[in-house]
Order: structure tokens, then sequence, then C-alpha cells
């Protein structure tokens, strides 16, 4: 999550679903709480009850809606305006919490003089290719002190980058950020407040009236309702979902979110923070130790091939930030590399690093698939996830499936992957042949979560253990009996193969130890590799007899190969034999403490030095959290603090300090290399230090802001003939798309379609349209209508209600039609996949596609059938 | 023991008991045996299985079966409720449609057969070796490159930290796979 | 025995349909077909023999208390949890002849299905139209309140699953002060047209599943005044009784005098 780390310092939600009971103020946007995360809308629907306001903004009146204070429908696509707007408020205002700004974030840091806005240069900043299509991000640093009115240093680390991710840094060399000049009065022109100011100028009321079709005066009243929970007394949090983080400018609305959260001093304090509500068990526990072609474990990143893998020094080097807690950099891949390679990486050998893969292009999902598509790829696995109907574009998705040598499934039940290739729209359609199709097929069944040990991390950073109940059923297996029997078997294969292709395979430690029944390694034993051990010296060989000895956290952790740690964020989850804190059961509070290991360092609410004023005491009784005891000198409170514990408030560094050790007492975002919260992001973010309003890469609308800059710059379209666009606007695809969930299934639907309990609920795939456009079009409620974009055609029943509400955009009407996309061509209950609709399209920093605001058409009744069905989409856009 | 066979009759419980035939004396003999279910079965704690938000479940099992689901009261996350997916997590586990064979497709074929696991194992560990034999970079231009770009893995979203941690482990550290993504893009 | 009952609070149900799926999870129930209804989110539709819980969607345009929409026109979405409501005169025990139907110790409505012999008549005396036959045994079924958990101390599975304790569950007159106080709560915060759903003057006689409810019980599909059909059986036996008596004493009179 860059939006989130590049604003704050790590890429997780602040804040916990119960932390929002202490909320006078909670803006859900992008996100459908209510249906997607029920359990936790308990906490928001309680604080309402005690009275706070929840705010909900979104295209459809939803489940969320129906409980808010205040609901505002927009257009799809248009939330940084909507944000924007209320940082513009703020500041027009001055409700920002001055304080807070003043010590917490970068208000005060100076630009060089050759730093350009977006409102200069007619939607780009300083630094744009136009040839290469990347920004050199050397202008969007802090000018150096004593450099007044002068330019930025070219050297001070500034580059080119065309792949940023998701890892903590994003390919470029550390900047130095402490010694910039500010000024604390934030009058300078050019500091990053003033420019902030400037750079929304525009972001109106009346803008937001014009372009997300909010009406001017229902805008402030919610910009009144959230702004006005701020201050030392009073906190507001933010709730975002995929509503945010499937459009082309994802991680920039997450930004601008960040700003106001900022600019109200609403981080690191109860009752305030950004929640990321995300939509699998272990979502962030998949980032945090990744199954991502970007980064490792930890969020450190990749090799890329170039300047980053000539050697581990290089590598270090640039991405070890000397101010700050990323200096620690060095002890957390050598560690990494230790519990990879044990034994056999040793400094010699650069402890292994050159046995790691090196990233030489884009291979994400979409990345991949495109290759796939074009026949590149010889075998692919899929494990719990099913792109034949999650996939953008599945229809290119399910047919590149079909030029694979060999397909291995593996999951609880025959989803739509693993049957692509007798049982799919492409077969009955005749556009794949079933004797043509040469890949080979393995489907395995898995285990299920009560059939297997293993630790998931929620949504809020909380590592909790599930106990094995029984075992699988037949040959049901966990991934880790999976992985674990296949690296032996490949092992076995390299063992007298003395290749360097076969290096690192035959150092890879994998000795866990098996139960005699299922011969499943041992599930705690991973952990306490992830959590870390020291290794035994010569001197100490006893310590083996023992078993490993542990680390107690991060902090242990040491450059020099004698520690080993899989995840240095989730060091400390095992820190003795025996305890197992994922698996603790002992809620003491609302935060949780006592249940779980919330990473980093059970630390609940991150940024808490923030809850504290500089001086070091609370900024009120109300809202207390983490406070400097004056008595024993320490940080204490209700929450674990995330600093430094005997830092005190008025601590102030030595010239050239390093790490942790420059940043002073009042520094509360100690992964910053300069210890504060970036209003602006020097760094982090490849299309920009300050999100700006872009269209979607399909709008009804030309960008009102700037109109000599449609889209976002960096996006990649990845347009072909299988992946083609609507123009913006478009009179063939009038109308604004939106895919999401239904709180009765789950993604796929592999593990809801297949349920006759939740099958029931929502049998067919339907579409949500305002009586209005059903007018218009000549479609009636229970009927069937057809969606066509330039991708693909579905049908789907039509569900017409005045939850959808035609919104007026420039004078215009714009109609937005709703799609949720749990179906697929197997399981219980059946229907068109939306995804056929959606393209594939990579947004810079993640590589996500845009499921939000897309064009598309409808039309009354059935689309043709089978092969027919392609010819309807053919002849359409024929006549487009 | 006459009495007793008498007492079961609800007529008979109702006369002596002097009530209306409409109450307690009418139960029948499995009315009155009703207990709940799960009662006296071996409880694992665990996490729902679906969204991200985590609602802690208990997992009531007997004799290496599943007997019931039900949410986890002492969690601080969900104080024991749970969604309508949450809710229906015995019935996802339990289900007829769940697959517990290896299923396999020759190329061309147009049907499944059954295969043995470890059959499965050894012929998917060739399909890699041979994938990344025919492809493997160890060097280009000087520079170690020491990947694989053909073979390729998608999912870890729904898996658990240490399953996640062995795939990175193997694909990437172990045999050079760059091709690894799943549903956590942002 | 304390009297059981539930309490559902429509004002804070988010339409999530756990209560749905927990009833059939813990009573092991079959679906109900997968049907698309076309009537907002509600594709099971009514209570039955395989849906014990069911959640109605209400669109409705009208506002919600104090709720901004930003609409030019009023407009509200409800959802609420409907069960049988194990009334305190139950039309279905009544009219049972086989005694399959009968109050627990919990006060509550409890049909034996190993005592039923799918009659119906049950059927056509509940005044809410809750219990149903079902297809395949042919029997009556309807909520049970959980009889088999009560029994050991636990709360019914709706009750517990619900995300927002929208649905509660305890002693009854507890409950009913409950009901009362949220119905005053929430008109104080603007809610004008919340009331407490609980015929106790009709001869239901008040039930034990009680609602908070906004605007008019018809929109909910409860009748505002249910009666139970043996109110009418009942005044014919008296007046069947009566009859007799005079025939007896006349005969009795015949003989004597």
């Amino acid at each position: 999550m860059p939006g989130l780390g590049a604003s704050f310092g790590r890429g997780g939600a602040t804040t916990a679903p119960s932390d929002l009971l202490n909320s006078d103020a909670i803006l859900i946007m992008g996100s459908n709480m209510a249906e997607n995360h029920p359990v936790a809308f308990q906490w928001v629907v309680e604080a309402r009850e005690r009275g706070a306001q929840v705010i909900h903004v979104d295209p459809r009146f939803s489940r969320t809606s129906a409980m808010a204070s205040i609901w505002a429908p927009l257009r799809a696509g248009s939330d940084i305006i909507f944000l924007g707007a209320l940082i513009h408020y703020v500041l027009e205002t001055g409700k920002d919490f001055r304080e807070y700004v003043e010590h917490y974030t970068n208000a005060a840091s100076i630009l060089p003089e050759d730093f350009k806005d977006t409102e200069e240069l007619d939607g780009l900043f300083s630094g744009w290719d136009a040839e290469k299509k990347k920004y050199d991000d050397s202008t969007w640093s802090y000018q150096r002190a004593g450099q007044e009115g002068g330019h930025s240093d070219g050297k001070a680390g500034g580059q080119t980058s065309e792949q940023q991710g998701q890892g903590k840094e994003s390919g470029k060399k550390p900047k130095d950020l402490i010694h910039g000049e500010r000024d604390d009065t934030l009058r300078h022109p050019r500091c990053v407040y003033q420019i902030l100011k400037k750079h929304f100028t525009r972001y109106t009321p009346e803008l937001v009236e014009r372009s997300c079709g909010i009406p001017r005066e229902h805008f402030l009243t919610i910009a009144e309702a959230f702004c006005s929970a701020s201050g030392p007394e009073k906190t507001g949090a933010i709730c975002y979902a995929l509503g945010w983080t499937q459009q082309s400018k994802g991680p920039q609305i997450i930004r601008a979110a960040a700003i106001l959260q900022l600019l109200l001093g609403n981080i690191g304090r109860p009752g305030g923070g950004i929640l990321a509500l995300r939509g699998h068990a272990s979502i962030q526990g998949s980032t945090d130790i990744p199954t991502l072609y970007d980064i490792l474990p930890g969020y450190l990143p990749m090799p890329k091939l170039g300047e980053d893998s000539h050697d581990l020094s290089g590598y270090i080097e640039k991405h070890r930030d000397k101010t700050g807690w990323w200096w620690n950099f060095d002890k957390y891949i050598v560690s990494l590399l230790k519990a990879y390679y044990g034994g056999a990486a040793t400094e010699k050998n650069s402890w292994g690093f050159d046995w790691l893969p090196r990233v030489t292009g884009d291979h994400s999902h979409q990345g991949y698939f495109l290759e796939m598509m074009d026949g590149k790829l010889d075998g692919l696995f899929v494990m719990g996830q099913n792109p034949a109907v999650a996939g953008p574009n599945s229809r290119v998705e399910r047919k590149a499936l079909a030029k694979l040598k060999w397909l291995v499934v593996r999951d609880l039940v025959e989803i739509e992957t693993a049957a692509f290739w007798y049982d799919s729209p492409e077969v009955d359609r005749g556009e794949l042949r079933t004797e043509e199709i040469a890949t080979e097929v393995f489907l395995l069944p898995a285990a299920g979560y009560a059939e297997k040990d293993g630790c998931f991390t929620n949504t809020q950073r909380l590592l909790q253990w599930h106990q094995k109940a029984v075992d699988p059923p037949g040959d049901a297996r966990s991934e880790t009996w999976f992985m674990f029997h296949l690296g032996r078997r490949l092992k076995e294969k390299a063992k007298r193969d003395p290749r360097p292709r076969n290096a690192g395979l035959n150092a890879l430690t994998w000795d866990y130890p098996v139960d005699w029944k299922l011969r499943e390694p041992k599930v705690e034993e991973i952990l306490q590799e992830i959590n870390g051990y020291k290794l035994p010296d010569r001197q100490s060989a006893d310590s083996q007899s023992s078993g490993r000895q542990l680390l107690s956290g991060f902090g242990e952790l040491k450059a020099d190969g004698s520690t080993a740690c899989g995840c240095w964020i989730y060091s400390g989850v095992y820190p003795r034999a025996g305890e197992n804190r994922a698996n603790q059961r002992n809620s003491r509070d609302l935060w949780g403490h006592g249940w779980g290991f919330s990473w980093p360092s059970d630390r609940r609410i991150l940024y808490n030095r923030a809850s504290a004023r500089p001086d070091g005491n609370p900024w009120s009784e109300e809202k207390k959290l983490v406070w400097w005891d004056l008595q024993t000198k320490e940080w204490t409170g209700l929450d674990v603090p995330d600093f430094t514990k005997t830092k005190a408030p008025n601590y102030q560094p030595p010239q050239d300090a390093r790490g942790d050790d420059a940043l002073a007492g009042d520094r509360p975002f100690i992964l910053h290399p300069d210890g504060v919260g970036w209003i602006l992001a020097p760094t982090g973010l490849s299309d920009g230090p300050l999100p700006t309003h872009y269209e979607s890469l399909e709008s009804p609308v030309s960008n009102p802001l700037y109109p000599r800059q449609q889209c976002n710059p960096m996006v990649r379209r990845e347009e072909r003939t299988d992946n083609q666009y609507a123009r913006s606007p478009d009179e063939k695809f009038p109308y604004v798309m939106s895919t999401y969930r239904l709180t009765e299934h789950h993604t796929s639907g592999a593990m809801s379609r297949t349920l006759p309990h939740l099958a029931e609920l929502q049998p067919e795939f339907f579409a949500e349209i305002s009586p209005e456009l059903a007018a218009e079009r000549g479609i009636e409620n229970g009927g069937w209508m057809t969606i066509m974009t330039p991708r693909g055609i579905v049908e789907a029943r039509a569900l017409v209600t005045a939850r959808m509400r035609p919104l007026l955009i420039n004078e215009k009407t714009v109609h937005q039609v709703g799609v949720p996309y749990h179906w697929g061509y197997r399981g219980l209950v059946k229907g068109d996949s939306a995804n056929d609709l959606v393209a594939i399209s990579e947004e810079p920093n993640v590589r996500i596609m845009e499921a939000k605001g897309m064009l598309c058409n409808v039309s009354a009744g059935r689309r043709a059938q089978g092969a027919a069905a392609l010819e309807q989409l053919r002849a359409h856009l024929r006549s487009w | 023991m006459l009495k007793d066979t008498l007492n079961r009759w609800p007529l008979v419980r109702q006369i002596l008991s002097g009530a209306d035939g409409t109450g307690v004396e009418a139960m029948s003999e499995r009315t009155r045996n009703l207990r709940p279910r799960h009662e006296g079965a071996e409880v694992a704690r665990s996490v729902c299985p679906y969204c991200a938000v985590g609602c802690g479940q208990l997992i009531y099992h007997r004799g290496g079966k599943l007997v019931s689901i039900e949410g986890d009261p002492d969690s601080f996350i969900s104080r024991g409720r749970l969604c309508p997916k949450g809710a229906d997590s015995f019935e996802l586990l339990t289900h007829a449609k769940r697959e517990t064979r290896v299923k396999y497709r020759r190329p061309h074929s147009a049907l499944w057969e059954e295969l043995d696991l470890e059959t499965a194992m050894d012929m998917i560990a060739d399909r890699v070796w041979e994938a990344r034999e025919r492809s493997f970079v160890e060097e280009e231009g000087g520079e170690v490159v020491m990947h694989t770009k053909t073979i390729a893995h998608l999912g870890g979203a729904t898996l658990d930290n240490e399953e996640n941690y062995l795939i990175k482990k193997l694909f990437a550290a172990g045999i050079g796979m760059v091709c690894i993504s799943n549903q956590a893009r942002i | 025995m304390a009297i059981s009952a539930f309490l559902t609070d429509p004002s804070i149900c988010i339409g999530c349909k756990a209560c749905e799926v927990a009833c059939k999870e813990w009573n092991q129930l079959p679906d109900d077909g997968f049907e698309w209804s076309g009537q907002s989110y509600d594709n099971t539709r009514a209570l039955g023999a395989s849906t014990w819980r069911h959640v109605l969607f209400l669109e409705q345009p009208q506002p919600l208390g104090a709720q901004i929409t930003g609409t030019p026109e009023p407009f509200r979405w409800q959802f609420l949890s409907d069960v049988c409501k194990h009334c305190a005169n139950a039309g279905c025990l009544e009219a049972c002849p086989t005694g399959a139907i009968l109050r627990t110790e919990f006060g509550s409505v409890f049909v034996q299905p190993d005592v039923c012999n799918g009659c119906g008549y049950c059927i056509v005396s509940c005044p809410f139209g809750v219990i149903d036959r079902n297809e395949q045994e042919g029997l009556a079924f309807k909520c049970t309140f959980c009889y088999d958990r009560q029994v050991a101390g636990l709360i019914p599975a709706c009750a517990k699953a619900c995300p927002t304790q929208s649905i509660q569950f305890g002693e009854i007159s507890e409950l009913r002060e409950r009901a009362g106080a949220r119905v005053q709560l929430l008109q104080e915060r603007g809610y004008a047209d919340a009331r407490v759903y609980d015929p106790r003057e009709t001869s239901v006689g008040g039930i034990h599943a009680l609602f908070v409810i906004l605007g008019r019980p018809e929109d909910y599909n409860f009748p505002p005044a249910p009666e139970i059909p043996t109110v009418h059986l009942k005044t014919a036996w008296t007046y069947a009784l009566a009859s007799a008596a005079v025939l007896l004493l006349t005969v009795f009179g015949a003989f004597f005098l």
C-alpha cells in the first residue's frame, strides 16, 4: 500500500476497526463497509449510536449508506476532486490542527525553485520525461540548507523510475531529507503548506458540484461534519477499500486522504487514522510476506537488474536511509538471506545475495498474463485465486490459460480456472476447442482453514493463529504440505548439479520437521523462522540441543550473519519457545492487547507518538493513548509506543547522527528519514508528490482541471485488439460502470456460489440501474439487460432502484451502472462474469486494474447466445 | 417400569400434572432429550477465512469430524458475531462439492482422470524442473540474473503467512521464479 | 423459568442476513431454491419451512430520522429480520390436534417433528403466516427459538451471529422495557415514526419476538391487529357448550319434574 507507505512510512492500516468507537466522525469512501466488512461495521454502528457522524460518499446508496448519518453520491472516478475540495476547505477555513501540522508533518519543508506543480505545467509535475513517459523526481525533494533560491541538487538522489513498487524504496537512491530548509511559520511561498494551498486552489465546492455531482451545499454539510472532528479533543477516521484502490490512480486517492488526516491531526490518535479495509483473510499478510514479484518479506525490494543488483553493498547503499528506521535495512536483508540460505550464506558470498532472482520487467499478474496470452509461459500455479472469473478482462485470461503447457490449480472445489478447457464461455462460443487445447491440468484438492495450523494477518495488521481441528478430507492438503514436498523433490533434482543456478536451491534451508500422519511440516517451526533466531556460533554448539534461540524482536537483528529472520516486521511474534503470540487469546482492552500479535512489536495504533503533544503530554484526557512519563523517563500509556521507549520528547539529535538517533523526540513517523508525515511525498510514488485529479481511463467527461492531461500520465493501458478502450466521452458507451462485491458472496464465488446457504441469497447475476436509466433504455425491473464494453458482453438481471441516482455533471445527466462480479460458469448459481467487461490496465505504482468508473452501454433483453454474442459485440463496435 | 412407560405418553403426563396438554408435559422423548449438538465437543480456536476483518471462530469437532462453527465471544474484533459468510463456514468445509482427490487432464483430452497424489507431485516437480531448465537465465552481459520467467504463480491472500513464506522462499529464492503475484496489489 | 424473547431493531440492522444463515447452519435447514426475486436484495422472500429468519428489504420514499441523503425526494432503505413471533396465545398451538406443538419452559412455541402428522391445521391458524409445511417430509416447521441451545443456556444462533446486535435475546419484560426506551430515544433523535410492534391488545396477547419499527406494521407484512382464529372457534365452543347445558337441563327437568 504505497499510498499509506509514502504518507506515513508503512504500508498498512494505521488503526483498527474497534478503535472507530473512539471516533467523532467516520468518513467511509471507496468502501461499502457494512456490505463487505459487516462485523467490523458493528463498531461504526456503535460509534454512530454514541453520537459520531458517519458519512458515506459512494456512487450507490448501499447497505452502508442506509446506516450513515449523511450519504452523498459521487461520480465514480472523481474521488480526488472531492478529497481535494475537503483539503481546500480545511486550508481556506483555517481548520487545520496547526500545532500537529507544524511538528508532525513536512508542511514547513521548503522545496527548490525548480519544483513545478501541476497547476503550472497543465497537469504534470516537474521532471516529466515525455519520451520515456516517466518522472525524474529530483525536484520533488526538500531544498538543502544554505541553498536559498537555489536549485535542487541533482545528485541528491532523484532518478527516473519505471517501476515503483510496494517496497520500502522504489528503486532510487535515498534522498537526504533531514537537512532540508524549513519555515516553521508556514509562510514561505515554496514551503509544502503553501504549495499544497496553491495546488488545491481550484478544488472548490463548485467544482465538486460540477464534476462529482454533489451539490455545493451538500458538500459543505459533509465538509463541516468531518473536518470538525479535529483538534485536541476530537478525532475522525477514514475507511476505504477497493473503491479507491481499483482505479488508475488508487494510491494517489489514498494520499489525498492521508493529507487530509495529517492536516486534521488525525493520525496516531485514538479514533483517528486511516483504515484500509482489505478483502481477503490474509491479504495484508500476503504483502507483508509477499507472494508478489517486486518485494521480499518485510517490504524489502526485490533486486532489480541493473544498479540494484551488482552487489549486496550497492543494493544496501541504494535502499538504506541514513536517517530514520530504514538505517537498519542491512540487518533485515542479511537476516532474511540467512533465513533463506542458512549456513551456506556467508559474508564471502554476500550471504547468498546473488542467488536471488533479478526482476527485469513487469512480472505482475496482468503483466505475465499478457505474456501468457502471447504464448511465452510454460506453467502456472494457482493457489486460492480464480483468474477465469476474477481477473480483469477475464475473457483474455481464460484464453491465455489455453496457451500454457501445464496448469496446477489448488482449491477446495473445481473452480472455473481449472475447468476452462471443457466448460467455459469460450468453449461454448467455439473460440476454444477442447481437443485443440494442449494444456495439462492438475487440480489438487486443498485443505480448508480448519484443517491446518497457521496464521492470517488481518486488515489491522493483526496476526491471528488458527488451530487445526480435523484432518483434511482424502488427498486434500495444505499449501504448506504442497510447497514442502514439491521443494523436497526439486532439491533432490538439484542435489548433484553444481551449476550456479542450483546453488541457491541447494543452500535453501528446507529441513522442517513433519508430523507422522500426513507428513505435514510443523507450521510453528515456520513461524519461528519468520520471527527470527540466533544462529549458533561454534563456541556454543549446545544451544542447538535446546532448540533454536528465538529473537524477542527486530531490535536484536544483526547484519553480521549471526541472526536469521524471515520477515523483520513480524519479529517478536514468537519470542520464546512455547510462546506463539499469534495464538494469544486474552484480550484486555478495546485494542485487543493480549489477543494476537500486531506488527510491528504489538503496536496497535501506528505512529502513536502523535497522540501526545510535542512536549510528551496527551493532547487531551479524552484522546490520550501514549505519553512521556516524567518519573520513569519512558514512553508509556495504553498502547505499545511506536517510538523509541527512552527517547525524550525534547531530544535533539547530534549533527551527523544516523538512523533513529537522527530523529528528534517530536518526530512520530519514524520510518521516514525526516520522521514526519508527508503532506508532500518527496519519494515513494512514481506519478507525483501530490495527488492530482485525472479522469479514469474511460470517462464521460474531459478532465475539468487539466484539459491537456486527461488521465494519469504514467498509467499503462495495455491497449491491444483484445483489450480495447472506449473514447472519453463515447456515445456508444455513455454510462459509467463499476464492479463490486455483495455481502452474500465472496469474490469469484468459489467460497460462496458452491454453498447452498449463500447461493440462495443472491442466486443470479444482476446489475443495478436507476429508474431514469431504465426508462431511457426500456429496461424493466426483474427483466434482463445486456451490458457491453469494448472488451466484452454480458447479460444480467435488471434491478431497477432509486438507490441508483443519475447525477448532473457539467449540467448533463450522467447515469451509473452497478455490477457485482461474483458469478461464473460453475457452481450452484451461475451467470456471466462482470470481469469480462473490465480492461487490463496498470496503475503505475501497484499495477492494479481499473474496475471502478469505466464506460459501458446497456440495453434491454438478453445478449445473443453462444458465438452470436461475440457477433453482437462486434456489430456494436463496428458502428462505433 | 410401567409407570415410566406410561409417563412417556404425553396424555398420561398431562392428566397426572393436571395441565392442558400444550406445555412441557406434551414433550416427546426426543424433545425432552434435546441438547446442543456441539455439547461436549472439542473446540479449536480459529479465524474466519473470508474477508480481512479476522473474526474469531470456535470450531467444534468430535472424533475427527467437524460438528459446528460459531463466533468466538472472546474476540475483541468480532465479539462472537459473524456475517453470513462467516456463519456459513461449516458448510464451506463440509459441502458435497469439495474435491478430495487429484484430478488430471491430459493434453487435448476431454476428460478428467484420477491421479494418485504422490504421482501428481512427481509429475509437477518434473514439469517445473523441465521448464526451469529450458528457460533459466543465469546471467546477462556479465550481470547476475538467476531467474526463470516461464513459470508463474498466482494466489496468496487466502493463504496462511507460513504458506506464503514457503511459496516465496522456494519459488523465488530457491528456483528463481519472478512471476509471482496475488490478489493483494495495493 | 424466565420467559425468553427476541427484540429485533431494524434501526441498527445492516441487512447482512447473517441471522438467516446462522439459523440454517445451526438447524441444518436446506436452501429454498435459487430463484432471483427482483425485489431489492431479498431472494428468500418470506418465512417458511426452511427459512426461519428472513430479512426484509424495504426501499421507501420516506426520511430516516435525521439522515441526510441530499436527494430531492426523501429516501430510505430499511432491513428487518422477521421471525416466528412465539405468540402468548399461539394460533398454531391451539389448532394442533396431535399435541405436536407445545409451549416450552422458556415460553416459546415449539413444533415436535416426531409427533407432527402434517395435518396443516396450524398453518392456516397462524395470524402471521409463519409456520409452513416442508414439501419433502410433509411436516410443519418453523423457528424453534433454538430450544436445543436454550436448554443448555446458549442463546439462539441468529442472535449470537448478528453483527450489530440488531437481534437481541433476553427475558421478555426486560426486552419490553428496552424496546420502549429505544423507541423513545429514536423519537428524540428525529425518528418520529418509531414504535414498538407487540400486539398485546388482541387475542394474540403479545408476542415473544418484539420489533422496533418505523412506520406502519403493514409495511413489514405485520398485521396491525393479529387475531388467533380459535378465538372465533372458542366462542363457537362456548355457545355449543351452553346450548348443550340448556339441553341437558331440559332433559333432566323432563325426567324429574
